[in-house]
């Protein structure tokens, strides 16, 4: 039964049902999302002289910095993939309003966040910060509300920014005005609310691959 | 709060007026609206395009001085920017250097090695050129550091000094390193970037020429090498200029030069929006519309949803539009990047005011005029937008009175963007949306079943009356589950989420409290420096936060107070007449006229004199850039150029070789580097487009790629289905086909029109008014109550003949259908006939005796006579003897039944059947026996529909009227038994009454005018009783005493579909296509939902879901509770509209000669059974679900029984 079922699935559609596969597509989909959003927001940061990379903008976005999307993208995958993975072992599915104009939407907020970290001209750094990280919350509050993606963003928020400090302590890049050791000090938000934006993407992906398995059982 | 109702009121009915002029001339409305849109873009026009080409404003260098800070006005032709000190005054010294005369013994490189090399003695020779003791290093732009990231640039571009740029950077202006340098053009070349690039390269910098004309390469044919030497000066002092230019035309003059040195161009840059700096931008818009998508393909029910998500693009892009234009118009000039900023308003404002506005007017009654519908819709959701409006207004406006610029200038926009945005979609999208109901209305027409006839159908059935169906579109048999991703969650969140949004506005509330607080905190934390920051910020016009740097950084240090003595009043003429006073190596130039016609002619046109304009319009931002000084929206002076001819000898250039020059390969790439330059912007579009081509593909893939299942009406063809190919789902499962064979019950002769089961029994009617009784379990013909009057008097049931007959039992149930079909060739006419075929007596051999003949004839009344005795009692072919030959269908009316009134309802409890006629007449008759019990003739309006419940008969009337009967037996109460094995508890008990019983059928009440019109349904359940009539109202009643409980208003069209259930819930279906839930207990509405063009066939509910199917052929699904549509599910044209609930989840529906069976959890087609071979035609109008997993149904003029056992294993 079980193969006589999947036989009949073309084979696309088995291929997009087989576990690891469907894991590599949605990690390859995850690090293509990683990437496109690594080179547009960094575009933004550097365009105002927020990050410094090497001179002439497009070039050191496609050559010398080329390191910075690719790792982008994989933490994107590693935590596009992390995300579902979470809901079940935690067994609390996220049910709020998983659809894919709201994880449209979520993009949007997350790229107007990164917009006004590097736009909007604050008076101080405390309220850029400050600002930046209510608009995080709120952007988990809007699109997420699980605890658990809110415990997972925090940390790894915490450990991105970690590796920031480090990175820019080895001279790596630099920021033009650090107010919080070597970084600035809204960074951790733009982590916060990127984790959750890239959770949000990857749950909805696999939630693809779930409807697909549940199919399956249904079927044996 | 009467204000405020009146408010309300007044706004309701301006909406609705509103709504009606939309509706009733689009076409002009679309014209005004288009005209207006166009009005207030009209302003853009004179706005600069948004390029970022820089601006060019010529001046005289003879009055030059240095522009003031304050505008003066008078100077009209002064552009804006025009003020205050440019950043710096751009001298470039445009040297043309060529070996001449040229002599085959030199190499490639001579071309340009030695002119190369002379640049450093030029450059020495600025750099200490001295004028009444101002020198360079006074007058020249001080850099500092270069940006901290440029450390590949810092052997090349000078620090902590004079701006001054030249070749000579390459080899740090030395000449050793030059000498010594082996490859000149690898030195060159190696700071090129690789690929692609979009800006001024360093080598466009250093050699201040574009890259093609510079000469410096193997393979040039002019053999003149062209470089410039670009200072940039802080202060205009005109006199150290002129003598410079004096000094360097008289070292190294230029013969035929007659360059114009008498303007000076400034040259304003724009806020530079390069490729970066759209990327993102061309990011926020293209979610943005990816947004929009997503949201406006949840508009439903409308005949063109690519239609009106453009409209609604286009409401939300003029707004836009009209917004900045009327901002211009007002003399506002935008500061704040509006284009940036709109994206994110956009997303929280612009789409639920049009999403609700569609929901309104498409769940307004189909059965209204367009017009009406279009007002009422719009009327109804007035208040909500009106508030809305006004609620966002008046946070603008606590936003505007904060009196901090830069918030002030966003709310003004935002206003002016919100009042357009309203202005569109009352206008511009409302009548979009009118013509497209109309056009749906339309199409409508076109489909739709033919108007039915007045007031009284004239065959009420139990259902409504049935048209023909259109014959069937080859259309895919698809489902259109409207959440592709939710399967697993049995509700679909989306259309949750999009109702609750809709209905709460959530986003939208988040954002105006979110703005409220955001405003707060700024206010708070620090109203005055922040407003000075950002007064400052504003009128500087500088968004560039360089954080670091104050805005005039690159300015004011470096303009001296008293300036403007610099100004000079003549300079000296092109002919240098006073010598430098300052010594420099003076180098011979060439003699040109020596040089032969072959050599390489050193030209000066008037190409030369602006040589800069063919450089890249970054050139300039860039070199700057470098040195953290912003151009964006400042000037840079460019002062006229300085030419500068150098003729070397060939010796000269034979000295100047490096040893490796000889033998020196050409670096391949060279041309190719030379063209970057001039595909710069094609490069800078094609990029732009490439990014939005790829997030377009990629958003694309991530929604398609991993959403195989294509719910959508042009998914995957199926074709028309076909007996055997079933409908297989998108992962090429397909239901398997053999578990389910119907059992057909055949014996009527014409189309049945009445069916009813009490679990036990199946009670049938035909057209004729043949009433047929079947054993439910096995398919078994038991009773057969023919029209004709012959009523069988035999006081043995079949029950016996039955147990007895022996040829077919209850176990060969199988063989049954099977059997039938065998004998098909019999015309349907005569089926109400015995078979007499084996009275034919074929075998003459044994023919009678002749006597017999001879005395009276053959008599073949015996022969007859006995067949039909031995026909009578045999349970399969139960056919009543009937008089031969031809059997009129109309006859003479007996003593107790009604024969020529056709049946209109019947009912079947126990084994009672209830018989409503058209005459007026119930009827009561034995089911097994088949005989009439009891009949009523107290009305004489047609009964359209019966309920028969415990020992009470309700039957509607066609005027309206509603008759309680109360079934009375007059025997001992004792023998009231009941029957059916005691494990099916769950059966209502079913009083069987035995044949000995006087039963009469008193009419206990009758309310005359239960309804105006006739009443169309009729159901009981639960000691009530529910009608529903064509006067719009549902109306229930008590049974006991027959009182009316509520009279439930609330359908504006004829009710078609009730359900009632022992939970007491109900719901009813009207023509409007609304579905009502009602609270039996209170009377009261419990939801109203809109769910079908045209009638509502069909209603059933579980304990979760509502189910319904209407004339649109959809079959919705519907949340019980919240009344939420789920999903709904497109069927075949035409395909009838019975439903059935079998278990909780497992629906059944009737279609094209087949039923099919729905997981109703996911909207799954689980199996189709098809009923007959000649599935075509035939559609399934009625559907009763028996309670042991059968279901029966009509299927022409024949029954089918299916069972599902496998069905419910698989649920299971």
């Amino acid at each position: 039964m079980y193969s006589g079922a999947l036989m009949r699935r073309g084979p696309y559609i088995s291929m997009i049902t087989n576990r690891t596969m469907n894991l590599l597509i949605r990690a390859a989909m995850l690090f293509m999302v990683g990437v496109f959003l690594a080179l547009v927001l960094n575009l933004l940061q550097v365009q105002r002289n927020v990050t410094l990379f090497p001179p002439d903008v497009l070039s050191s976005v496609f050559s010398s910095a080329w390191w910075v999307p690719p790792c982008c993208g994989t933490a994107a995958a590693l935590i596009g993939l992390l995300y579902p993975c979470m809901d079940r072992r935690l067994g609390e599915p996220h049910k709020l309003k998983r659809e894919w104009s709201n994880v449209m939407r979520c993009v949007a907020v997350f790229v107007g966040i990164n917009h006004a970290s590097a736009k909007v001209d604050f008076a101080n750094n405390v309220q850029l910060s400050l600002t930046l990280a209510a608009l995080s919350v709120g952007l988990w509050w809007t699109f997420d509300r699980s605890r658990s993606g809110f415990g997972l963003g925090v940390v790894i928020a915490i450990l991105a920014t970690l590796a920031t400090q480090l990175l820019v302590y080895n001279g790596v890049f630099q920021y033009t005005s650090p107010d919080f050791l070597y970084i600035r000090s809204w960074l951790p938000c733009i982590f916060f609310a990127g984790v959750i934006t890239v959770g949000n993407i990857g749950r909805q992906l696999a939630l693809y691959e779930y409807k697909v398995n549940q199919e399956k059982t249904h079927q044996d | 709060m009467t204000v405020r109702e009146r408010i309300r009121q007044n706004i309701s009915a301006a909406f609705y007026r509103h709504g009606l002029l939309c509706a009733s001339y689009p076409v002009p409305i679309i014209l005004f609206t288009s005209a207006s849109i166009l009005t207030c873009c009209y302003p853009l026009l004179k706005l600069p395009l948004p390029g970022t080409g820089p601006v060019e404003f010529t001046t005289g260098v003879r009055d030059y001085s240095t522009p003031s800070h304050e505008s003066q006005g008078d100077l009209s032709e002064r552009p804006d920017w025009y003020r205050g000190p440019p950043v710096a005054y751009i001298q470039q010294v445009l040297v043309k250097a060529a070996v001449s005369p040229w002599d085959n013994s030199l190499v490639p490189v001579d071309v340009f090695r030695s002119p190369l090399g002379r640049v450093f003695s030029v450059l020495e020779e600025i750099r200490n050129h001295v004028y009444t003791d101002r020198s360079l290093e006074a007058l020249c732009l001080q850099v500092t550091d270069l940006l901290p990231g440029l450390r590949r640039m810092q052997a090349v571009l000078p620090e902590h000094g004079c701006l001054l740029v030249s070749p000579g950077n390459y080899w740090q202006n030395r000449r050793d390193l030059f000498d010594a340098d082996p490859d000149l053009l690898k030195t060159v070349h190696q700071h090129e970037p690789k690929g692609l690039h979009t800006s001024a390269t360093l080598k466009d910098l250093l050699f201040g020429v574009p890259g093609k004309q510079t000469g410096v390469n193997l393979y040039s044919k002019k053999r003149v090498v062209t470089y410039t030497i670009t200072i940039a000066l802080s202060s205009y002092d005109a006199r150290f200029v002129a003598s410079l230019r004096a000094r360097l035309k008289q070292l190294h003059p230029s013969a035929n030069c007659t360059l114009r040195e008498d303007h000076m161009v400034h040259v304003h840059f724009k806020e530079e929006i390069g490729i970066a700096e759209l990327i993102p931008l061309v990011t926020t818009y293209i979610i943005l519309f990816a947004y929009i998508y997503f949201s406006t393909r949840k508009i439903d029910m409308v005949k063109s949803k690519w239609g009106l998500a453009l409209a609604a693009v286009v409401t939300v892009l003029s707004s836009l539009l009209m917004s900045v234009g009327l901002c211009t118009l007002f003399g506002l000039t935008p500061t704040l990047n509006g284009g940036e900023i709109f994206p994110y308003l956009v997303v929280v404002i612009g789409l639920e005011n049009v999403l609700v506005l569609t929901k309104s007017v498409v769940s307004t009654p189909v059965d209204l005029e367009v017009k009406l519908r279009i007002a009422q819709g719009l009327s109804n959701e007035s208040w909500s937008i009106m508030k809305n409006m006004a609620t966002e207004l008046c946070i603008i406006l606590i936003g505007y009175f904060t009196f901090v610029p830069a918030i002030q200038e966003f709310c003004l926009f935002a206003v002016v963007g919100l009042v357009s945005d309203f202005f569109l979609q009352m206008f511009f999208f409302t009548t979009v949306l009118s013509i497209d109901i109309r056009r749906m209305e339309l199409a409508d027409l076109n489909r739709r079943l033919p108007a039915e006839a007045g007031m009284p159908p004239p065959k009420p059935g139990p259902l409504r009356p049935r048209e023909t169906p259109p014959p069937p579109r080859p259309s895919p048999h698809t489902i259109t589950l409207q959440a592709p991703a939710f399967r697993n969650l049995r509700l679909p969140k989306r259309l949750r989420v999009v109702y609750f949004l809709a209905r709460t506005r959530l986003a939208q509330r988040i954002i105006m409290v979110g703005t409220v607080i955001w405003i707060g905190i700024l206010v708070y934390t620090d109203p005055a420096g922040l407003r000075t920051f950002l007064a400052a910020q504003v009128s500087e016009q500088s968004p560039l936060g360089e954080a670091g740097l104050p805005p005039h950084l690159g300015v004011a240090p470096v303009f001296p107070g008293g300036d403007p003595t610099s100004t000079l009043s003549g300079l000296p003429a092109p002919e240098p007449t006073p010598l430098p006073e300052n010594q420099s190596q003076g180098h011979r130039a060439a003699h040109p006229e020596v040089a032969p016609v072959s050599s390489p002619q050193i030209t000066w046109g008037p190409e030369d004199e602006e040589l800069w304009r063919r450089l890249s319009f970054r050139h300039w931002p860039s070199l700057f850039s470098y040195y953290n000084i912003t151009l964006a929206k400042r000037y840079i002076s460019i002062l006229p150029v300085i030419p500068v001819t150098l003729h070397l000898s060939p010796q000269e250039a034979i000295d100047t070789r490096h040893p490796q020059d000889t033998h020196h390969a050409p670096p391949p790439s060279i041309k190719t580097s030379d063209l970057q330059t001039d595909l710069t912007l094609y490069k800078v579009a094609a990029l732009g487009l490439f990014a939005g081509v790829v997030l377009v593909l990629l958003l694309f893939c991530l929604y398609r790629v991993l959403c195989p299942r294509n719910y959508g009406q042009n998914g995957v063809p199926h074709g028309r289905r076909r007996r055997g190919d079933l409908p297989c789902d998108e992962y090429g499962y397909s239901p398997p086909i053999s578990e389910i064979s119907p059992l057909l019950l055949r014996g009527h002769s014409m189309d049945i029109e009445c069916l009813a089961s009490d679990g036990m029994l199946l009670a049938s009617c035909c057209l004729v008014g043949h009433i047929r009784v079947w054993d439910a379990q096995t398919g078994d013909c038991l009773t057969v109550i023919p029209n004709n009057g012959l009523r069988r008097s035999s006081s043995s049931g079949c029950w016996e003949h039955r147990d007895g007959g022996g040829a077919v039992g209850g176990q060969d149930v199988d063989i049954f259908p099977i059997r039938r079909r065998t004998t098909p060739a019999r015309p349907a006419l005569f089926g109400d006939q015995p078979d007499l075929t084996p009275l034919i007596d074929t075998n003459f051999g044994l023919s009678p005796p002749s006597q017999a003949l001879s005395s009276s004839g053959f008599d073949f009344g015996g022969l007859v006579e006995k067949a039909y005795q031995e026909h009578e009692p045999s349970p399969t072919l139960a056919f009543p003897p009937s008089p031969p030959p031809v059997l009129p269908p109309e006859l003479p009316p007996q003593n107790n039944g009604d024969w020529d009134s056709s049946v209109w309802a019947m009912e079947l409890r126990g084994n009672l059947i209830a018989t409503g006629r058209s005459s007026g007449k119930l009827e009561l008759w034995d089911a097994v026996e088949g005989s009439l019990r009891c009949s009523n003739e107290d009305g004489v309006s047609g009964i359209t529909a019966l309920a028969f419940l415990n020992n009470r008969i309700v039957a509607a009337r066609l005027n309206g009227s509603l008759d309680f009967f109360t079934v009375e037996i007059t025997k001992p109460l004792g023998l009231l038994q009941y029957r059916g094995p005691p494990g099916r508890g769950s059966l209502p008990p079913s009083p069987c009454y035995s044949s000995e019983d006087v039963i009469s059928c008193q009419l206990t009440r009758s309310v005359q005018c239960a309804h105006q019109k006739p009443i169309t349904v009729l159901k009981a359940a639960a000691g009530r009783v529910v009608t529903g009539s064509q006067d719009h109202t549902v109306r229930v009643y008590r049974l006991e005493d027959s009182c009316c409980l509520f009279t439930l208003q609330g359908h504006s069209g004829g009710i078609t579909a009730i359900y009632i259930d022992q939970t007491m819930v109900l719901a009813s279906g009207g023509q409007d296509g609304t579905i009502c839930v009602w609270d039996v207990l209170t009377g009261s509405r419990v939801s109203h939902v809109y769910g079908h063009r045209g009638d509502v066939t069909s209603l059933v509910c579980t304990t979760s879901c509502i189910i319904s199917s209407g004339l649109d052929d959809l079959i919705c699904i519907w949340d019980r509770s919240t009344g939420i549509k789920l999903y709904s599910i497109q069927q075949e044209v035409g395909c009838g509209a019975s439903l059935g609930v079998i278990s909780e989840s497992l629906l059944v529906t009737g279609g094209q000669g087949c039923v099919s069976f729905w997981d109703l959890n996911y909207g799954d087609l689980l199996q189709t059974v098809y009923l007959g071979q000649s599935s075509e035609g035939q559609s399934v109008r009625q559907l009763l679900v028996l309670d042991n997993a059968a279901i029966v149904c009509d299927f022409g003029s024949e029954l089918s029984l299916v069972y599902v056992p496998s069905v419910l294993e698989k649920l299971d």
